[in-house]
């Protein structure tokens, strides 16, 4: 399998990371790269093997649903990049 | 006291408990040898004020029942401390201040430890040579321009010169465990379950797990016993007997049974590792352990599978860095020009490699052919371990495929990268404890490692195969400090 640059440039949209075309060829040649290596696993048949999720093998606890830290709003304001009094910024997303 | 730096933790408390030394002193003379070590990289925040003065409040109202009585701790910056900077070794977070902490570390500070610093490492936690840090790689100081391994290669470094008197790191793949065995130290990889993930910044969180980096066995034993604690907030936390396992360890291994796994003897093995792990096999058998070959036969499909799952969840973990509540933002002409731009100049190569990986083995119409298919495969591996411990306690592998090499020799070729962790990363799949310790030297006096892995839960006997064999195989690491200034 071989991963192109136009899947390259899929993917970092995807993933919301803007590459350019240098950055991207690159890429696609660490990628191919890694997936050459990954491809080992074709070699072994797990049709009848469940997948493994999580390795803690019980349920996941559930705990109360309860403010526990109060009067924390402008320290987590604080490291905000860009605010407005008690709101976080962003650019205009409607018109 | 003039060499207060090179006691071990075990040392120094016994001296503070005798007051044969003040918490203050201690504290002083870490600072004082990290004034001189800048050489080493090893801080990437320095906390050093605020860590005298509670170490003369912790004099003014001393607590001897405490298990860490005033003892000065660094810790890799991936754990969260509320109202100090938290980076992850990134740029997106390098201004980041939390408004909590971390469980880990909580549970060190209510036993008296006191913060020295934040220590440097691989960008959130990805790398194998602590060189994809925003802030700089690590010096090893067992010699000069060498890795001290990754990701907590801060950790480790400062350990092994001294910097701090025991420390924590985090092991997805083998961050603990890796640079332990590089830098001639001890790393401790616990069950998955046992220490709280609550404030540790995420990698991969079905893998990651925090643990002690110290000088010996006993030292990393105590500070196992502290953050090891069932807690709420995590809900992979599991609830289960925790010994205070300093005070239950053991050098008593007698009729202990330790495998050998015949699949880890992998092509192309430098005679030095084999070596060394023929060594460990006999100081296994001197302590009176028996030794059986085993079989993993599913360890080969172990670094392919781990190189699905870990971006996978880690390309989940790091969409929250989009530049909107915290962190680094780079200015974008839309919102969506915004996160890329942001996403794209915050992060360094390694970290978008493995984001653009996970992305691509979790997109539609690849989700069942990678993802799926590695979760599979990660069932295989960890049944192998069920079986084989069927037969033994425990098992012994060399840390790792070579000693420690050059900075800048693995950077351009990831897949050389990622076969460091060849013997680590089978651990991190299947939830397993395992430590390295130092174990013997290459021809470079380099140093190398031998890793333990346990039974799940099963940290004392791990920790009791150890301390037998670290005191059977009294190793003595060579440092020249080169870099004191």
């Amino acid at each position: 399998m071989t991963i192109d640059l136009k899947t390259v440039k899929h993917i970092s949209k995807l993933a919301r990371i803007s590459v350019n075309d240098e950055k991207a060829k690159k890429l696609a040649g660490d990628l191919n790269s890694i997936f050459d290596f990954i491809e080992k696993l074709n070699k072994l048949n797990t049709d009848q093997v469940e997948p493994l999720s999580s390795i803690a093998e019980t349920t996941l606890k559930l705990r109360i649903d309860e403010i526990k830290s109060k009067n924390i709003r402008d320290q987590i304001l604080k490291n905000s990049p860009s605010k407005n009094k008690d709101f976080f910024v962003v650019p205009k997303v409607v018109e | 006291m003039d060499n207060i730096t090179s006691l071990s933790l075990t040392e120094l408390i016994n001296n503070i408990k005798n007051k044969k030394i003040s918490s203050e002193e201690v504290t002083r003379s870490f600072i004082e040898r990290a004034e001189k070590s800048k050489t080493l990289n090893c801080y990437i925040t320095e906390n050093f004020e605020s860590a005298l003065k509670k170490a003369k409040e912790f004099d003014n109202r001393a607590n001897f029942k405490c298990k860490l009585p005033g003892i000065p701790i660094a810790i890799k910056d991936l754990f969260c401390t509320n109202g100090i900077k938290t980076t992850a070794g990134s740029k997106i977070l390098n201004n980041f201040f939390p408004t909590y902490e971390s469980t880990v570390t909580q549970n060190i500070w209510n036993e008296g430890g006191i913060l020295l610093g934040k220590l440097n490492c691989d960008e959130f936690a990805m790398g194998s040579s602590n060189e994809t840090s925003f802030f700089g790689n690590v010096q090893s100081p067992i010699d000069k321009n060498l890795v001290p391994g990754g990701s907590s290669g801060g950790s480790a470094s400062a350990i092994a010169s001294n910097l701090t008197p025991i420390t924590i790191g985090t092991d997805t793949g083998g961050s603990i465990r890796q640079p332990a065995s590089f830098t001639g130290t001890v790393g401790l990889k616990p069950t998955y379950g046992s220490c709280s993930r609550y404030g540790i910044v995420a990698f991969a969180s079905s893998l990651d797990q925090a643990g002690p980096m110290g000088k010996n066995v006993k030292d990393c034993a105590l500070l196992q016993e502290i953050i090891s604690s069932y807690d709420s907030k995590d809900s992979t936390s599991i609830d289960f007997k925790r010994n205070n396992y300093s005070e239950l360890l053991t050098n008593n291994i007698k009729g202990k049974k330790i495998g050998i796994p015949k699949e880890y003897r992998v092509d192309g093995m430098p005679k030095e590792i084999e070596n060394l792990w023929l060594k460990g096999i006999d100081i296994a058998k001197e302590c009176g352990a028996k030794i059986i070959d085993i079989s993993l036969p599913h360890t080969q499909y172990a670094l392919p599978t781990y190189y699905i799952v870990a971006p996978a969840e880690a390309s989940s973990n790091l969409a929250r860095y989009d530049g909107v509540k915290y962190g680094f933002r780079s200015a974008g002409e839309n919102l969506i020009d915004m996160y890329e731009k942001t996403r794209s100049e915050g992060f360094g190569n390694e970290v978008k490699r493995r984001i653009m990986i996970g992305t691509y083995v979790l997109s539609s119409g690849y989700y069942d052919a990678y993802y799926i298919k590695a979760q599979k495969v990660r069932k295989l591996i960890k049944n192998d371990f069920d079986e084989a411990y069927k037969e033994v306690d425990a098992i012994l592998t060399p840390s790792t495929p070579s000693s420690a090499f050059k900075i800048g020799e693995k950077t351009n070729d990831p897949v050389s990268m990622y076969l460091n962790d060849i013997f680590t990363v089978p651990v991190n799949l299947a939830g397993l404890p395992a430590i390295s310790i130092p174990a013997g030297l290459d021809n470079k006096g380099y140093p190398l490692g031998l890793q333990i892995i346990g039974k799940a839960f099963g940290e004392q006997n791990l920790l009791n195969i150890a301390f037998a064999m670290e005191e059977k195989i009294n190793f003595k690491n060579t440092i020249k400090e080169w870099w004191i200034k």
